[in-house]
């Protein structure tokens, strides 16, 4: 990586501490005198401590200091990108796809007001990340300073918690605290802001193993009374269905072996949502797809029809549960979430239980394995057949003979050239519905998107951090044009950090959700949804120093996206003109319940838009 | 479901921006606060709050898990669970001149109250007790003699053994 190609690096000027500090040093651990390091010295060290890999970042006045003590020293590398939102995102693509927290470094102002849209879009998804923001001088703090910002103030809504670091000998503790807050429970980022002065100032450093937070004790194990209930109301259920959502992906990987465990010993249907793609294989028969308002028939139908309903790590969103008053008439609801307050937020629910996904899961499938007894479930012949009978719909057909590039096929051709196992980041829209529907996602942590919060311009910085937490790796952005312009600049970053990103353009020249929603419940009247004067995405690639591909033909799809995943050393933006009509299908209208779904009609038209009007 | 009136009381960090982690809360979820007292404990490092709220069963325990999960808290308690005592503060200053001057006095002694600061024609009145009292005394004031009303808002604290301490 080129990171490492810079002169080599000047010795630093030998530091003079003073006897005093010296005996600070000492008094506070008379065992092994703490080295005296200065504020900006000791945020550096603990990263080190802390086994950060790769931050992201950018400089400016207030963080100066941070960024000098970065230059003297080699195991902390920075990825310097072009924006400080392509920051917080980058950091956040490298958590979700690694399972360790991500880390930001910013300068104050607006260095860490740029970073928010980022920091909203972990926050909602549950993201662990770590944004360290320079502030002005303590004595300048409340002025109005130049590049002044109250940090803490606006991060206040969209983070776990945050710090102002006021004391340098607080320093290192509070950054402890925040990785520790930010990667336990339910992770989610956490804000460290740190005035300039605090980090020229000096301490002695010292790094705790562990730490306890009297007022912060995140559960572990779910009640073993309530698993128990849990595994009973499953056992005795006549039509069952498992509802999985991002928690399993974050608890980590044995909670999604829990999952498939539990699914496949019962035998029982089981749904993702968006965040929670790829926990359970999609290519089991057991998996009926994702549900909400782009789920599939099926799905959503055994959802509405469904006695008990077992839900691991999801929150029931508004995008998942449709009008809360008719979401499963007739299920009794078991809710499993690490955080409490999901728990009865939007629905009422029969068997609480309070815990980390995988370890809850492993306790149920304990409880399933030791419970002796014969485990199958003699209803499950008929639920199943009904379920059969919905999946024969084939909600997610599209006309396959089209003259046009279909988006869908475009997808299902990425799958196939990659073999399923590429990291698949996407940005927010129609495309981000295909590559949900198509891709097929059989392993956790492939899948990154902005599920949440919904953010354009997700996609690209993502991109780079799952590809520097995972190099080697096939990492494709699938995106549209115009997500993609949200975050073009990061495209310099990659050439910086050579990155050889796959960019999946599917462009319609229009954005696409927008103009669906116009279509089906505006009349068609296109407000603003068409995005004039496009640039020359091939030639815009290329100024950039990658690969640029324009593909027109259906017929040229597979061997374009072969090419350029074959090409191991170069992002290849592909941009492929799609047709411009084509919708997301199926769809639940904002309002309506999950058996009110609109199919594509026959004929392949779009006769199947809902016919109210409903906005939300 | 029926609305209650709830007195929330809790344990938190006394750090900065712990009051506004709490107020952003409410503000961000569409709560409604009808009065919240703050002030540190006879232990610094910890600020008792009481907080009186309203909302049917569902909306009050969204509140609590929500005021749970803010970081700074350490503890919570809903004190209209159980017997409690609840206490406020109220300043008053009312007219009082002429024949009124005597006949403001009586009514402060009646709801033992204390007159703090006199002046010609104005009295400052102090007085403690729950919210029903208080207004029940500028109920009983005509109302055109109240110059000015301050109200500390709710303190409050369980009756018994109940205790909300981090021992």
């Amino acid at each position: 990586m080129r990171m490492t190609d810079r002169p080599p690096l000047p010795k630093p000027p030998p530091r003079i501490y003073t006897k005093a500090m010296q005996k600070v040093a000492a008094a506070a651990d008379p065992a092994a005198a703490a080295e005296v390091l200065t504020g900006a010295e000791i945020v550096v060290r603990c990263l080190r401590d802390e086994k950060i890999e790769f931050i992201f970042g950018y400089p400016g006045g207030a963080a100066l200091h941070i960024y000098d003590a970065l230059y003297r020293q080699d195991e902390v590398k920075h990825i310097l990108t072009r924006h400080e939102q392509g920051a917080a995102h980058a950091a956040d693509g490298y958590a979700r796809a690694t399972g360790r927290p991500g880390v930001v470094l910013v300068t104050s102002g607006p260095g860490v007001t740029n970073t928010i849209t980022g920091i909203a879009t972990a926050y909602m998804d549950s993201i662990p990340m770590v944004v360290i923001c320079g502030q002005v001088p303590r004595h300048l703090i409340g002025d109005d300073a130049f590049q002044e910002v109250d940090a803490c103030g606006v991060s206040r809504p969209c983070v776990k918690h945050n710090f102002l670091v006021n004391d340098v000998d607080e320093l290192a503790l509070t950054i402890k605290k925040a990785f520790y807050i930010a990667t336990t429970g339910r992770p989610g980022p956490v804000l460290v802001d740190i005035p300039k002065d605090v980090t020229a100032q000096t301490a002695p450093y010292r790094y705790p193993q562990q730490i306890r937070i009297r007022s912060y004790a995140p559960v572990h194990r779910g009640h073993p009374g309530q698993v128990r209930k849990a595994v009973q109301l499953l056992r005795d259920a006549r039509r069952p269905m498992i509802y999985t959502g991002g928690g399993v992906v974050q608890s980590g990987g044995a909670a999604a072996a829990a999952l498939t465990d539990l699914v496949r010993i019962l035998g029982y249907p089981c749904t993702n949502t968006l965040m929670g793609l790829g926990a359970f294989p999609a290519s089991d028969k057991l998996f009926v797809g994702m549900l909400g308002m782009h789920g599939t028939y099926e799905a959503n139908m055994a959802m509405h029809h469904c006695d008990v309903l077992l839900a691991v790590g999801a929150r029931f969103d508004d995008r998942v549960t449709g009008e809360l008053s008719t979401f499963c008439p007739y299920a009794k609801i078991i809710h499993v979430d690490i955080d409490p307050s999901s728990i009865g937020k939007n629905v009422k629910v029969t068997v609480p239980i309070v815990g980390d996904a995988g370890k809850v899961l492993a306790d149920m499938v304990a409880v399933l394995r030791g419970g002796g007894g014969d485990s199958h479930n003699q209803h499950l012949g008929s639920w199943w057949k009904q379920i059969e009978e919905w999946r024969a719909v084939d909600s997610l057909r599209y006309d396959r003979g089209s003259a046009l590039i279909k988006p869908q096929f475009v997808i299902e051709k990425l799958h196939e050239v990659t073999k399923g196992e590429a990291f698949v980041t996407s940005d927010v829209g129609q495309h981000q519905m295909w590559a949900a529907q198509f891709y097929n996602f059989d392993r956790p942590r492939r899948w990154i998107n902005s599920g949440g919060l919904g953010t354009m311009g997700f996609g690209l910085p993502a991109a780079m951090g799952v590809r520097l937490g995972h190099p080697g790796a096939t990492v494709c952005c699938v995106t549209g044009e115009a997500s993609i312009i949200m975050c073009i600049q990061e495209l310099s970053t990659c050439k910086q950090y050579d990155l050889p990103l796959k960019i999946i353009n599917l462009n319609n020249r229009y954005m696409g959700m927008v103009r669906q929603w116009q279509e089906f419940f505006y009349d068609r009247r296109y407000s603003h949804s068409y995005m004039d004067a496009l640039p020359d995405f091939v030639a815009l690639a290329e100024s950039f120093g990658h690969k640029g591909v324009r593909v027109e033909h259906p017929g040229d799809v597979e061997s374009a996206l072969a090419e350029a995943i074959s090409d191991k050393d170069r992002l290849v933006f592909m941009d492929f003109i799609t047709d411009q009509t084509e919708n997301v299908y199926p769809m639940i209208a904002a309002g309506k319940g999950h058996h009110e779904m609109h199919l594509r009609s026959a004929d392949s038209g779009d006769g199947g838009a809902p016919a109210e009007r409903e906005l939300a | 479901m029926e609305e209650r009136r709830r007195i929330i009381s809790i344990l938190m960090e006394n750090e900065a921006g712990a009051l506004s982690r709490v107020a952003g809360l409410f503000s961000a979820r569409g709560f409604n606060i009808e009065s919240l007292t703050v002030a540190p404990t006879e232990d610094s490092t910890l600020s008792r709050m009481t907080l009186v709220t309203g909302g049917d069963e569902a909306v009050i325990e969204q509140i609590t898990k929500q005021l749970h999960k803010l970081v700074d808290v350490v503890k919570l308690m809903d004190l209209t669970d159980g017997r409690h005592i609840q206490r406020e503060l109220m300043l008053v200053k009312v007219e009082a001149t002429g024949e009124a001057r005597e006949e403001v006095k009586r009514l402060v002694d009646i709801f033992r109250g204390n007159v703090v600061d006199v002046g010609e024609t104005l009295y400052t009145v102090e007085l403690t007790g729950a919210g029903g009292k208080l207004d029940a005394f500028l109920e009983a004031l005509s109302p055109n003699r109240i110059v000015e009303v301050v109200r500390s808002g709710i303190s409050g604290i369980a009756r018994g053994g109940r205790a909300l301490t981090v021992r």
